[in-house]
């Protein structure tokens, strides 16, 4: 069993799919935080098999919403004074600007690299959000 | 101040209204032929297009009002590595409205965001082509009198073509629209349109490969081109592409008020000897064509309750 030391304050970014947490590290940024930040691969975990999960130490100002973009199944959990102060489940942001990229080549963000990439919430029930400018699809984990 | 950036950003409401204005221009033309003096139309094409950039200038210039514009990338400051977003700002500047074809998709989107300028998409890529659209359903309403009440074939390319997927999107917005979709098992519409738009809305429509055995159903036939490079290999090619070519012995089998349109160039899914049957109306497709530009310029202008 690894062990790994309990926060006292921070965020335990759970219950992402195996394999997803680099990515997720990617998103956020968190290369840029000069706080400790704990990347757990492959964890046991009766729901899931193998999960993966990131803890980061001290309070974070990000918006953690679009994870939820990325994999669905994301849990956060707020801690303070050792506890988990709350568990924060999450909700689809209507748009996301620049967390994910249009992979269509014929897209106008394909050769002008200064245009946001910005997508649309267009199917809250299958989680489709599609690219502003040439409406390709983009559906998360 | 607002753009068309695809067909379907007009309600059915609106696009009513539209053709009916495309109407009384076609009816009256020299009412209409003062009505943008004094107004600039700027063709930003990116990519080259004889018919719908001239279909364009003809509009504004039916109007009374003037064009300017360029007409391939490399006689445009793109040719320089300036943006969209650029292009349109300055542009904003030298005329009242414009109409943009450019190779990637999205593009016209981006101009919009930042145009001062109402922005029309004269088409962009694979994407859309909202006044063609616009052009077959006012092509339709006049020749058949309705929109709704149809039994409307699609045939050739029905995988790739950009004019198909818009019309089917605009076309089930109205009652009892019958859809009978023509092409080789390679060229079926794509997925996302069975799937999201025909069957999500309860659309009837079949999909087959026989053009011949469905033509006494159609009261309209939207020929695309099935082209070569689209097969997976030459002998299926070989087998397939007379089946999907609409020529006279075909035609024997057509109601006689069924009408034949393509958003053109033809190539050889026609045979010219087709090209004599009244029924065949796709060059006169173009000159409607016009009217509806004309309308939709009044329209973004704000120009159309004068």
């Amino acid at each position: 069993m690894l062990n790994i030391s309990g926060l006292n304050e921070g965020v335990v970014i759970d219950h992402i799919h195996a394999g997803g947490a680099m990515k997720i590290y990617e998103y956020l940024n968190l290369e840029k935080l000069d706080c400790q930040v704990a990347i757990i691969k492959n964890a046991r975990s009766s729901k899931m098999g193998k999960k993966d999960i990131i803890k980061i130490e001290g309070p974070l100002k990000i918006d953690l919403n679009v994870l939820g973009v990325l994999d669905h199944n994301i849990t956060i959990n707020i801690i303070k004074d050792n506890r988990i102060a709350s568990k924060e489940s999450l909700a689809l942001p209507d748009t996301v600007t620049n967390i994910i990229k249009c992979k269509n080549p014929r897209c106008i963000t394909s050769i002008e690299q200064e245009i946001p990439h910005k997508f649309k919430l267009t199917d809250r029930k299958n989680r489709i959000y599609r690219c502003v400018y040439c409406e390709s699809k983009f559906q998360g984990n | 101040m607002r753009h068309l950036i695809s067909p379907l950003d007009l309600s059915v409401g609106e696009l009513e209204e539209m053709l009916n204005l495309a109407q009384s221009v076609m009816n009256a033309p020299e009412e209409y032929a003062h009505i943008c003096d004094g107004k600039k139309l700027a063709t930003l094409f990116y990519e080259p297009s004889t018919r719908t950039r001239l279909s364009f200038e003809a509009a504004m210039l039916n109007l009374g009002g003037k064009v300017l514009g360029f007409s391939s990338a490399d006689s445009s400051s793109a040719a320089k590595g300036e943006s969209v977003a650029d292009t349109i700002r300055i542009i904003s500047s030298y005329a009242d409205i414009c109409a943009m074809r450019h190779p990637k998709e999205g593009a016209p989107t981006v101009a919009a965001m930042h145009s001062k300028i109402p922005v029309i998409n004269a088409g962009d890529g694979g994407h859309n082509h909202p006044t063609q659209t616009l052009t077959d359903l006012f092509t339709i309403k006049e020749l058949t009198g309705r929109l709704d009440n149809l039994t409307v074939g699609m045939c050739g390319d029905l995988k790739f073509g950009r004019t198909v997927h818009s019309l089917i999107n605009a076309m089930v917005r109205y009652q009892n629209v019958r859809f009978i979709l023509i092409s080789p098992n390679e060229l079926k519409i794509p997925d996302y349109l069975r799937k999201e738009v025909l069957d999500a809305d309860n659309i009837d429509y079949i999909e087959t490969n026989e053009l011949e055995k469905h033509m006494p159903e159609l009261d309209i036939l939207y020929m695309t081109r099935v082209q070569r490079e689209r097969f997976f290999n030459e002998e299926d090619y070989i087998r397939l592409k007379d089946s999907f070519i609409l020529d006279a012995d075909k035609m024997r089998y057509a109601k006689k008020d069924m009408y034949v349109l393509h958003p053109l160039p033809r190539v050889n899914e026609i045979a010219v000897e087709v090209d004599n049957d009244p029924r065949a109306v796709y060059f006169e497709q173009a000159r409607f064509g016009v009217y509806i530009r004309m309308a939709l310029i009044l329209t973004l202008l704000g120009l159309d309750k004068k």
